[in-house]
């Protein structure tokens, strides 16, 4: 394979600028994970240890394998969206190893408004058993909760992908093959009671774990019955009268080595289906990520300079060079997996459609992962090229995006606007997992431009009116609308809203896309069938 | 000729005359107990015949079922090695019975040595020297409290069919004779089946000083000069050496000659040692010696003297054995430089020299050569077993002065290496290195008196061994994850890199390590190819450059042992969920300390003891240990008896508060 050359210019004074200002949003990104960390304040937390429980990421730490690597999806969902702070989104999701396997992991943070789940909070955790349905990975859930937050109730209980899905999707998993593991490490109550009662084996802690439909409250509004969470609803009860849970542990660390020998009881070998080789860094240190891509969004870069930071031994062994240069299509190793990686460098052009539906018909023809790097302000717009037919190559390339059956990544490192979105493989193709890096911008056009049609829409109505419209006017019309994409268009704002699965620091890009290779290759890879291409 | 020989015994003292007998050509037959299938004894053999079950008394001193191994295949010789069997006249006439030749003395010889008071007074006859002291047949307490009186305390009570400290005891005044006799006599009964004592005059600076002597069926007898094996802790020895420090030639001549007659007395043949005791108060080695004892069979330290006489004893007793006269006449034995040993043992120096039995995961033993020989039956995965004797090896430096032996045995202790059981090795090296030793200020009292200064915790040790542990876990962890991520066909997995990481957080993690009783935890954070670790005294490190050099580390589960220079620390990894949740033992509960047998229970349910009191009586690795009352309180259970075996840990008696009525 051929290795790429950097002409990265490390002394430049373009790279120091350009790694301030990426260091800049990745402190800020580092500073909010951080926060975001504690959950929900050191007071609950103190009060959740008092009472015997693990925290929620200890009880991660615990449940994983010694050392194992935890690849936690989402941590900014809920993120500035509601009256309240909800730290994750009061629920914490990834992957990680367990019995020596990867496992999706749903874990409950109870010092967040008692576990209760937000709307964000369904979508999360439905998220994650998307993740798991398409990558094969058995689901362990740590259950904490309160149940369904009940001021947000006609934003989580009614609809297709609310409250009740969680539990559609336990079933149909579990039909699938793919386990459905729980853990009752607290409350269970109303709808949440059904996680363990729907999962294949449940375990439940003495004097902490509870479950049932009506809590001792209800029981007596409803019946006069007054009875003890523990008597109605405890350990004792459901794992020797109610057979609900089928595993008595006398704590959380307890609970969660008995899951350790559920999981390592499943009997689910894993069947790489790929030619794989050892792995070996890149030529070039990832840091100087930070200064290759340009602080100026706008400001075009070699798209290889990421891409030689990110694959084994930096080789990249390019597909058509030298057509349609503005897509950078070609295979290389990641992790010692062969993957087919597409990357803009620069406007989609007709070519570069035609190219990028070329290269991904191959990779699903050879069955090869691909990753998507995202960088793409849209399609070429003029006459020429509507005449040349743009809409429909660029068709070309979403249809082969949307159809290829292998396990595609996609990662915004830059702007990501408008059709090229799609082209690109953005949510709406269900890419098996998608980043966001922290100096990314997501929306349907670039803010300037979305500023300046608008303007000039209303500049042409007012000109025919034969109106007048001052620079100062038009200035204080478009500024609102330039600062409403940028802020809609942050990733936090995206990631706040589960547009992605992360915000992550773009030196971590190479071991975050060879966590998520690993894990869907859990699923076999399917035959592809296209639809039909637009000729 | 001598052409096949079994080895009637185990461990290092089987391998060692495993080892010449095979250089002599000889084909060597092994013997061994179900326990011991696996020992290196039996793999040094050209064959090797199972006698019998673990316990000693149906296996290594089964008379009928060596014998038979003898037949079975063919043996015409059986060497008996020491303990055991070696000194047993019932067993040499056995052999004799067989048509085996019984490499040792004679069983008549045996018998007169064998018994303590009967070889008193073969020797008052012969004119050696003797202690003061009582060896009557008169076994009655009277008599026996009056011949103590007679002597003048403190006096020293010995079992008469006794040997290597069992059955000794001394009564420093005339109130403790009562009890240190019926102590004595007890252990006498249980070791020998003879509970017979004798009554010595107990020296207050005495040394332990010891002739080797060589005789053979022709009428000769040479001595091949003295060891000194003071350093002695509860009448074991643990260093012995030769020459004798501070002795003159005028007297090594004189107490050499001493031995002879004393061997020529009983018309001696084959290897045996005769031991004095020196009262060094007034001139060191030099002082008045006495008759002690003679042991009929070659003694574990003989490679001292083998080192600085240049022959090898094994081969002159098979010569012998042979009907051979000896190889040389005494004054063809000259005396080159000096030869230190120590017994590594598998114990507890600080708690009071238990034995700490267990599984060897580890043992290196240093480069031998022409100034160190290390003999010993053990080997890495090997046990060191609750039935027998746990000693370890023998390690035996060489020198052309004591200084230069000192040398070359401690730079030896430092390289040797024990993961697994609790030794003595600190301990040795601090006794040969001690400004005592090293200036020959020795007596039996060496130990005792200086034990607080070698029996001690090793702080420093502490931050080195975890440092060395956490690389060893952090080691250990990313060469399984690389060998999980081959054999899953996933060589680069990132899944295999086991350093924790974390999305945009640190990548922290604790390691929990139990350390005696402390529960020491130490913070861990990867960064990159470096990690940090926080450790308990508040001071960090980071891996890999402090590392401390020399500090190995070896693992068995999640058991590690941090080893540097003879000083082993032990640290249990403590893996949250691989914990089990129901915790055993609770306060008020006295627990087996180690596996072993009870010889004894002195308390019923329902007795009111008192603080220190001793509850039962435990045997194990041959020594008695009482079990005594942690505090006052009233026996609530007791859920053993005599006779019963129990293992490490087991809850022995349950000890309830006292309640005071009102």
């Amino acid at each position: 394979m051929t290795a790429i050359k950097s002409n990265l210019d490390t002394g430049s004074e373009l790279f120091s600028e350009n790694a301030a200002a990426m260091r800049g949003v990745i402190d800020d990104l580092r500073e909010k994970v951080a926060q975001i960390e504690i959950g929900g304040g050191e007071r609950s937390r103190e009060r959740h240890v008092s009472r015997g429980k693990l925290l929620p990421r200890d009880r991660i730490d615990t449940l994983l394998d010694d050392g194992s690597a935890f690849l936690e999806f989402s941590q900014f969902a809920g993120w500035e969206m509601y009256e309240d702070t909800v730290p994750a989104g009061g629920i914490l999701t990834g992957i990680g190893r367990v019995s020596g396997r990867e496992c999706v992991i749903v874990v409950n943070d109870a010092t967040v408004k008692g576990g209760t789940y937000f709307p964000i909070t369904v979508k999360k955790h439905l998220r994650a058993q998307e993740i798991a349905r398409q990558n094969n990975l058995p689901c362990i859930y740590l259950v904490d909760s309160g149940g369904a937050n009940l001021p947000q109730q006609d934003d989580v209980f009614a609809d297709r992908e609310h409250f009740g899905r969680i539990f559609y999707n336990q079933a149909t998993m579990s039909s699938e093959g793919i386990p459905q593991i729980a853990a009752v490490l607290g409350s269970c109550t109303a709808g949440g009671a059904y996680v363990p009662a729907m999962s294949d084996e449940a375990v439940i802690v003495k004097e902490q774990g509870t479950i049932f439909l009506a809590g001792p409250p209800l029981v007596k509004a409803a019946t006069g019955e007054i009875v003890s969470a523990e008597e109605l609803g405890g350990a004792d009860v459901h794992t020797r009268t109610s057979g609900v849970a089928d595993h008595l542990a006398q704590d959380d660390t307890h609970a969660l080595a008995i899951v350790r020998k559920i999981v390592a009881n499943l009997n689910r070998p894993k069947h790489v289906e790929l030619e794989t080789r050892p792995s070996r860094d890149p030529l070039y240190s990832a840091e100087e990520l930070y200064g290759v891509v340009n602080a100026d969004i706008r400001k075009p870069y070699d798209v290889r300079e990421v891409i030689a930071r990110i694959v084994d031994g930096s080789e990249f062994d390019e597909f058509k060079e030298l057509y349609g240069e503005t897509l950078v299509t070609g295979f290389a190793h990641l992790h010692g997996y062969p993957v087919g990686i597409v990357a803009n460098n620069g406007i989609l052009f007709s070519e570069s459609a035609l190219k990028g539906a070329h290269f991904i018909e191959l990779c699903a023809q050879r069955k090869i992962p691909l990753i998507f790097l995202q960088n793409i302000s849209g399609f070429m717009v003029g006459q020429k090229y509507e005449g040349g037919g743009i809409a429909r190559d660029g068709a070309k390339m979403v249809t082969a995006v949307a159809c290829a059956n292998v396990p595609k990544f996609a990662v915004i490192i830059g702007g990501s606007f408008g059709a090229g979105n799609y082209g690109m493989c953005g949510r709406a193709y269900s890419p098996r997992f998608m980043w966001m890096w922290p100096n990314a911008r997501i929306s349907v056009m670039g803010g300037t431009q979305a500023a300046n049609v608008l303007g000039q829409v209303r500049r042409d109505g007012m000109e025919a009116r034969g109106e007048e419209w001052s620079a100062e006017d038009e200035e204080a019309f478009k500024a609102p609308i330039r600062e409403q994409y940028e802020h809609q268009g942050h990733p936090y704002y995206a990631s706040a809203r589960l547009w992605d699965d992360g915000i992550i620091d773009p030196a971590d890009t190479r071991r975050v896309l060879g966590l998520a290779l690993s894990a869907s290759l859990n699923a076999p890879i399917e035959e592809t069938r296209f639809g039909v291409f637009r000729m | 000729m001598i052409k096949r020989l079994l080895i009637a015994n185990r461990g290092e003292i089987a391998v060692r005359v495993a080892r010449t007998a095979r250089r002599l050509g000889v084909h060597v037959i092994a013997v061994y107990s179900e326990a011991d299938a696996g020992a290196m004894h039996v793999e040094y053999a050209d064959e090797a015949v199972c006698i019998g079950p673990e316990a000693a008394s149906e296996s290594y001193l089964n008379i009928e079922a060596v014998i038979a191994a003898a037949r079975a295949t063919r043996a015409d010789a059986i060497h008996p090695g020491y303990g055991f069997l070696s000194e047993n006249a019932r067993f040499a006439e056995a052999c004799d019975a067989a048509g085996l030749i019984f490499v040792g003395p004679s069983a008549d010889a045996m018998r007169s040595m064998g018994d303590k008071a009967t070889s008193k007074s073969v020797m008052e006859a012969a004119g050696v020297p003797l202690v003061p002291g009582y060896h009557g047949d008169d076994q009655s307490f009277e008599a026996l409290a009056k011949a103590a009186a007679a002597i003048g305390f403190p006096v020293l009570i010995k079992a008469s069919a006794g040997g290597g400290g069992r059955g000794m005891r001394i009564a420093e005044r005339e109130g403790d004779f009562s009890e240190a006799l019926d102590s004595a006599r007890r252990e006498a009964m249980g070791a020998f089946g003879d509970d017979r004592v004798l009554i010595e005059k107990y020296l207050t600076m005495p040394r332990h000083i010891e002739v080797q002597v060589f005789g053979d069926n022709h009428g000769n007898a040479i001595h091949l000069f003295e060891r000194d094996c003071s350093l002695q802790r509860r009448y074991q020895k643990v260093v012995e050496e030769a020459p004798a420090p501070g002795m003159d030639d005028e007297r090594r001549a004189e107490i050499g000659n001493a031995a002879v007659a004393a061997a020529k007395a009983i018309n001696y043949a084959g290897a045996g040692t005769v031991e004095f005791i020196v009262d060094a108060t007034d001139d060191g080695a030099n002082g008045p010696f006495y008759f002690m004892e003679m042991n009929t069979r070659l003694q574990v330290e003989h490679p001292v003297t083998e080192y600085v006489t240049g022959f090898d004893l094994v081969d002159w007793q098979l010569q012998v054995a042979n009907g051979d006269a000896l190889p040389v006449t005494q004054h063809e034995v000259t005396l080159s430089g000096h030869a230190i040993e120590v017994r590594l043992y598998a114990e507890d120096p600080a708690r009071d020299f238990l034995p700490a039995p267990g599984h060897v995961v580890a043992f290196e033993v240093p480069i031998e050569s022409t100034r160190v020989r290390v003999d010993t039956g053990v080997r890495s995965g090997g046990d060191i077993a609750v039935a027998y004797d746990p000693m370890i090896a023998k390690v035996i430096a060489h020198g052309a002065d004591r200084n230069t032996a000192i040398a070359a045995l401690d730079g030896a202790l430092a390289d040797l290496v024990c993961a697994g059981p609790t030794t003595n090795q600190a301990f040795l090296r601090r006794a040969i290195t001690h400004p005592d030793f090293v200036a020959a200020k020795l007596d039996t009292g060496f130990i005792g008196r200086h034990a607080d200064s070698l029996i001690k915790d090793d702080e420093g040790s502490l931050r080195p061994a975890l440092i060395a542990v956490c690389a060893d876990v952090l080691q250990a962890r990313r060469h399984d994850a690389t060998k999980h991520a081959e054999a899953g066909g996933e060589p680069g997995s990132p899944w295999s890199v086991p350093d924790g990481w974390r999305a945009n957080l640190k990548a922290r993690e604790v390691f929990v390590f139990t350390h005696v009783d402390d529960a020491l935890s130490v913070a861990v954070l990867h960064d990159g190819d470096v990690v940090h670790l926080g450790l308990p005294d508040g001071s960090t490190a980071t891996l890999p450059q402090d590392r401390h050099i020399g500090w190995k580390t070896y693992r068995t589960e999640n058991t590690l042992f941090a080893v540097c220079g003879g000083t082993q620390v032990r640290l249990e990894r403590v893996v949250a969920v691989e914990q089990d949740a129901a915790q055993s033992g609770s306060a008020g509960n006295l627990n087996a300390p180690m596996p072993g047998k009870i010889v004894s229970v002195a308390v019923s349910v329902g007795d009111v003891v008192t603080k220190g009191q001793t509850l039962l009586v435990l045997e194990a690795m041959k020594m008695e240990h009482a079990i005594k009352a942690p505090a006052d309180g009233v026996v609530g259970d007791v859920f053993l008896k005599a006779g019963d075996q129990v293992t490490d840990g087991v809850e022995l008696i349950r000890l309830e508060p006292v309640e005071t009525k009102s």
